[in-house]
């Protein structure tokens, strides 16, 4: 497997150290000139000196061939963005990750078709939601390509929806209750299903509209 | 009609100060409060402080009703991914994108943006200008 790896930073450098234990055949690009003799000295030719969102520098660094993978690790959010197009659509590159910096820039990311994303802020924050659910809604499962999340929620006690039937809810558009589980019972939720304090829900809705399943089912 | 402009450099700003003299509706987006007094004393269009890709700065420019946006941050990355993001988001039909590195340029006009690149026409006027000798000889200051 040969793979092209932008940015030779601490995500970029020991993603090149790892592939090339394992017997991978790596190009690593770095821009900034004191980290690329750093690494030069480490990877020798395995490092390129240059701008990887230029053109003739990810032309020397063989994207041609073209790699298997080509990983955009830099620390800029457009960079990396414009990194991955020009694999794909320039040099039919089929696969390609990308490093997002700022959380806020994920959307961009998604708009335009640049996947799969890898978001260390993000991370750390779905493992503290899973850890302390301060919010009140656990995320279960996310499936962006397919639109598409599973939260848990914990009715709170004074919850204005508590005691009201699922079918008096007004719940976000595209949403869906499935289940809750009281008392360490599971029962498949219809419009019938009356709620209660402290009950564990489960729902399934479009990413993006969590704010409005909170309102439903957290306010008091 | 309404344009917004985004990097109010050298550029932007000049950008930004025609097609306000010419009657349009100008906002001036930038990173930078100071980039404003490029506009001069004068200026009567809008300004916001912020960065491209953040789209409510956008949305603070009035962008769901712009009819034409010029993105010339200084960035060509920048420039290349707001420029999207500008008219797949918020479906502007009229972005155009100064990018300085012709070989980005080409690539990205080749996928339907509107790219502008000064250094090709810089390099076609320069090469055309030394096929032809038609730099002027600069006047000699006497010594």
């Amino acid at each position: 497997m040969y793979v092209l790896i932008a940015g030779g930073g601490k995500i970029g450098a020991n993603l090149a150290r790892s592939l090339l234990r394992a017997g991978q055949e790596v190009t690593l690009i770095e821009q900034r000139r004191d980290r690329f003799e750093r690494l030069e000295d480490e990877f020798e030719h395995v490092v390129v000196h240059g701008d990887a969102t230029e053109l003739f520098v990810l032309e020397r660094a063989g994207i041609q061939r073209p790699p298997s993978i080509v990983i955009a690790a830099t620390g800029d959010d457009e960079d990396n963005i414009v990194i991955c197009q020009l694999a794909r659509e320039k040099y039919g590159v089929e696969k390609v990750i990308a490093r997002v910096n700022d959380p806020r820039n994920q959307v961009h990311f998604d708009l335009l078709g640049v996947s799969p994303t890898v978001c260390a802020t993000s991370s750390i924050m779905a493992l503290i939601e899973h850890e302390v659910p301060e919010h009140g809604l656990v995320h279960l499962l996310e499936l962006p390509k397919e639109n598409v999340e599973i939260v848990e929620v914990q009715i709170p006690p004074d919850a204005d929806c508590a005691g009201r039937s699922i079918e008096r809810l007004t719940l976000p558009e595209g949403s869906r209750l499935i289940s809750v589980k009281r008392d360490g019972h599971f029962e498949i939720a219809d419009g019938a299903t009356t709620l209660r304090a402290g009950d564990q829900v489960l729902a399934i809705l479009p990413p993006g509209k969590e704010d409005e399943l909170r309102k439903v089912l957290l306010a008091s | 009609m309404k344009a917004i402009v985004i990097g109010c450099g050298r550029v932007g700003s000049s950008v930004a100060l025609e097609l306000r003299r010419e009657g349009w509706d100008v906002v001036a987006v930038d990173e930078k409060e100071e980039a404003l007094s490029r506009l001069g004393e004068s200026w009567d269009g809008g300004f916001v402080v912020g960065h491209g890709m953040d789209s409510s700065v956008l949305r603070r420019a009035g962008i769901e009703d712009a009819d034409a946006v010029v993105v010339s941050t200084d960035g060509d990355n920048t420039n290349i991914v707001v420029g999207q993001v500008v008219q797949k988001r918020f479906g502007v039909e009229c972005v155009v994108v100064r990018l300085l590195d012709p070989a980005r340029a080409a690539f990205y006009a080749e996928q339907g943006m509107r790219t502008v690149c000064p250094t090709s026409n810089a390099i076609e006027v320069l090469t055309d200008a030394a096929r032809t000798c038609a730099v002027p000889t600069p006047a000699k200051v006497p010594a």
